[in-house]
């Protein structure tokens, strides 16, 4: 598997420069092999979106009245502040979410680029919490966060801290569930970082050790550059999947204590599986897929960018 | 000397870095393995004296966890190799036809959260009457699958080199006998990691069962979900139930690190 992969993610695979006519029509004969997936594709995701375009301009409520309101749902939305503060947290958590991970994944990243006994263990199970069922894990964490009995606070009570009310608290839930989210997906950042590190060219270390440069110098003036386009992925990878952060989060807290943690994600589940408001909820979703298209897009731009420079 | 003292602070840099894993699934055993009472002592009981396997006896004796379990291997299985099916020859033809148009719209899918299939699917499976069977939940793990598959072999197929199968069609083959006689065995790596992910992003998956699922058609993750629910306090059992949920991944992960990591990098996809 070519280590450079991480790259291609960004610019589709098969991004290639143009192909002379002939070869075209060549290639169109492969057509049928796309067939079966376009089938699945268009019925189980295109579908989907279409349809919620649809519903989302209904007053649409489960197993009752259902009418067309045009875009008053849209309207009501952006007059809704729950949804106004549901927006607020989202960015706080994702800007979080980001962060830290990138930061202790490029040092992980570099620590599992060196040579040492028992590497293959120890990166196996580095990477266990982002493979493991999310379900699972928020439930340890649950146990590990109970203020009276859980193992978090004797851990900083020994410490000779003062114990934290963690989830239970709406100053420190955002931060805590953070926490989790950190632990769970710092590993994917690291995997796409140390494929970015195995693809560098050598001759610019030989170089800068010719020229005598202490190894922060090497870091920070010939591997940070270098790294910088697998850096931009991970940052869109990690962003995207912030924002759609919601197993975690609904297991732990189901967006409390009040609604203290509740995202985007949150909001929208209640308002579709909790008050049955489909037509509502359709709208949150229409929205929510605009932010999410319009981050990409702004990433893809600035990768654009760092691949140029 | 200072060559030792670097090691040994390399050595704790390392042991720094994998303990908060290491930590938390260890905890998740102790706490399966304790007596209720040792589970809220305090101060902590780490290790377990004497251990007990009661609690995994009692998630064991709920019939209906091995219900679950069924549930869950059906739905992940049968998933999985519907995506296999459609999405191997799929990646094939895209890389083939090198068409960004197909590439870019799984990708659009793949960073979709998954929650916005949910309401116009599962309006589509009420109005079917198909809610309470395992069908919807089939359907709706595709959308989690099929992307993976696709994705990992449209960059599978890119790498191959396409110089056998151009022998084969000039020896006559048609071009769907070069990809069934030719690519597909040349592929098996590839298929191994997008299997591999593709059953385990279906596995975890949580949000979908627990929308689309009756009493009787729950996966796993979601009836561990309602063991918290209803049961605040009972550490022992649902560390024990949440520890056997997570095992098979845990252990294919540990048996498959590289299929993994070669698969993750190459496309960075991920579950819906």
């Amino acid at each position: 598997m070519p280590s450079g992969g991480a790259a291609t993610l960004a610019g589709a695979p098969a991004a290639e420069a143009a192909r002379p006519r002939r070869r075209r029509n060549y290639a169109r004969r492969y057509a049928w092999f796309i067939v079966p997936a376009a089938v699945v594709v268009v019925a189980v995701i295109v579908f989907p979106w279409a349809f919620t375009l649809y519903v989302s301009a209904f007053d649409w409520r489960l197993g009752g009245e259902r009418r067309w309101v045009g875009l008053a749902n849209y309207a009501a939305l952006f007059g809704d502040a729950r949804f106004g503060w549901a927006m607020l947290r989202t960015l706080l958590y994702t800007a979080l979410a980001v962060v830290f991970p990138l930061v202790l994944g490029l040092a992980a990243a570099l620590a599992f680029h060196r040579r040492f006994p028992l590497r293959g263990l120890a990166r196996a199970v580095f990477i266990l919490p982002m493979m493991a069922t999310p379900v699972a894990v928020a439930l340890v964490w649950t146990m590990m966060f109970h203020p009276q009995l859980g193992v978090l606070n004797w851990l900083l009570t020994t410490a000779g801290l003062p114990p934290s009310m963690w989830v239970y608290s709406a100053n420190t839930v955002i931060p805590t569930l953070v926490m989790v989210e950190v632990w769970h997906w710092t590993p994917l950042v690291m995997l796409l970082l140390l494929g970015g590190l195995a693809a560098l060219p050598v001759d610019p270390y030989e170089a800068a050790k010719i020229d005598g440069a202490t190894p922060w110098q090497a870091f920070r003036h010939v591997t940070l550059p270098l790294l910088m386009p697998f850096i931009v992925v991970a940052l869109i990878i990690r962003t995207i999947d912030a924002l759609k952060a919601f197993d975690t989060i609904y297991v732990i807290t189901q967006g409390g204590p009040g609604s203290a943690s509740e995202t985007i994600n949150i909001f929208l589940y209640l308002q579709a599986f909790a008050f049955y408001n489909m037509g509502y909820a359709s709208a949150v979703v229409v929205v929510f897929f605009a932010i999410i298209m319009a981050l990409a897009a702004l990433l893809l731009w600035t990768r654009q960018r760092v691949k140029l420079a | 000397m200072r060559r030792l003292l670097e090691r040994l602070g390399f050595g704790f840099a390392v042991l720094v870095l994998v303990s908060p894993a290491v930590l938390v699934f260890l905890w998740m055993l102790s706490l399966s393995l304790k007596t209720e009472l040792d589970n809220t002592a305090w101060p902590p009981v780490f290790i377990p004296d004497p251990p007990t396997l009661d609690n995994y006896r009692e998630v064991f004796a709920r019939n209906d966890f091995l219900l679950y379990a069924w549930n869950s291997v059906v739905v992940s299985v049968s998933s999985t190799l519907l995506a296999l099916a459609v999405g191997v020859p799929a990646g094939y033809g895209i890389a083939k036809m090198q068409a960004v148009r197909a590439a870019a719209l799984i990708l659009v899918a793949r960073i979709t959260p998954g929650l916005s299939y949910l309401i116009p699917l599962f309006l589509l499976f009420q109005w079917l009457e198909l809610t309470g069977t395992l069908f919807p939940i089939v359907i709706t793990h595709l959308v989690i699958t099929v992307p993976i598959v696709v994705w990992v072999m449209i960059s599978f197929f890119e790498g191959l080199p396409g110089e056998l199968e151009e022998a084969a069609l000039v020896d006559g083959a048609t071009i769907w006998q070069a990809f069934r006689h030719v690519a597909l065995p040349l592929a098996r790596p590839g298929i191994t990691v997008a299997t591999i992910l593709a059953f385990i992003f279906s596995w975890n998956n949580f949000v979908f069962a627990m929308v689309l699922a009756g009493r009787e058609t729950r996966t796993l993750p979601v009836a561990v979900n309602n063991m918290l629910t209803f049961e605040q306090i009972a550490w022992g059992p649902l560390s024990a139930a949440a520890l056997l949920v997570t095992l098979p991944v845990l252990l294919l992960t540990l048996l498959a690190q590289k299929q993994i990591v070669a698969g993750l990098t190459a496309g960075g996809v991920k579950g819906a």
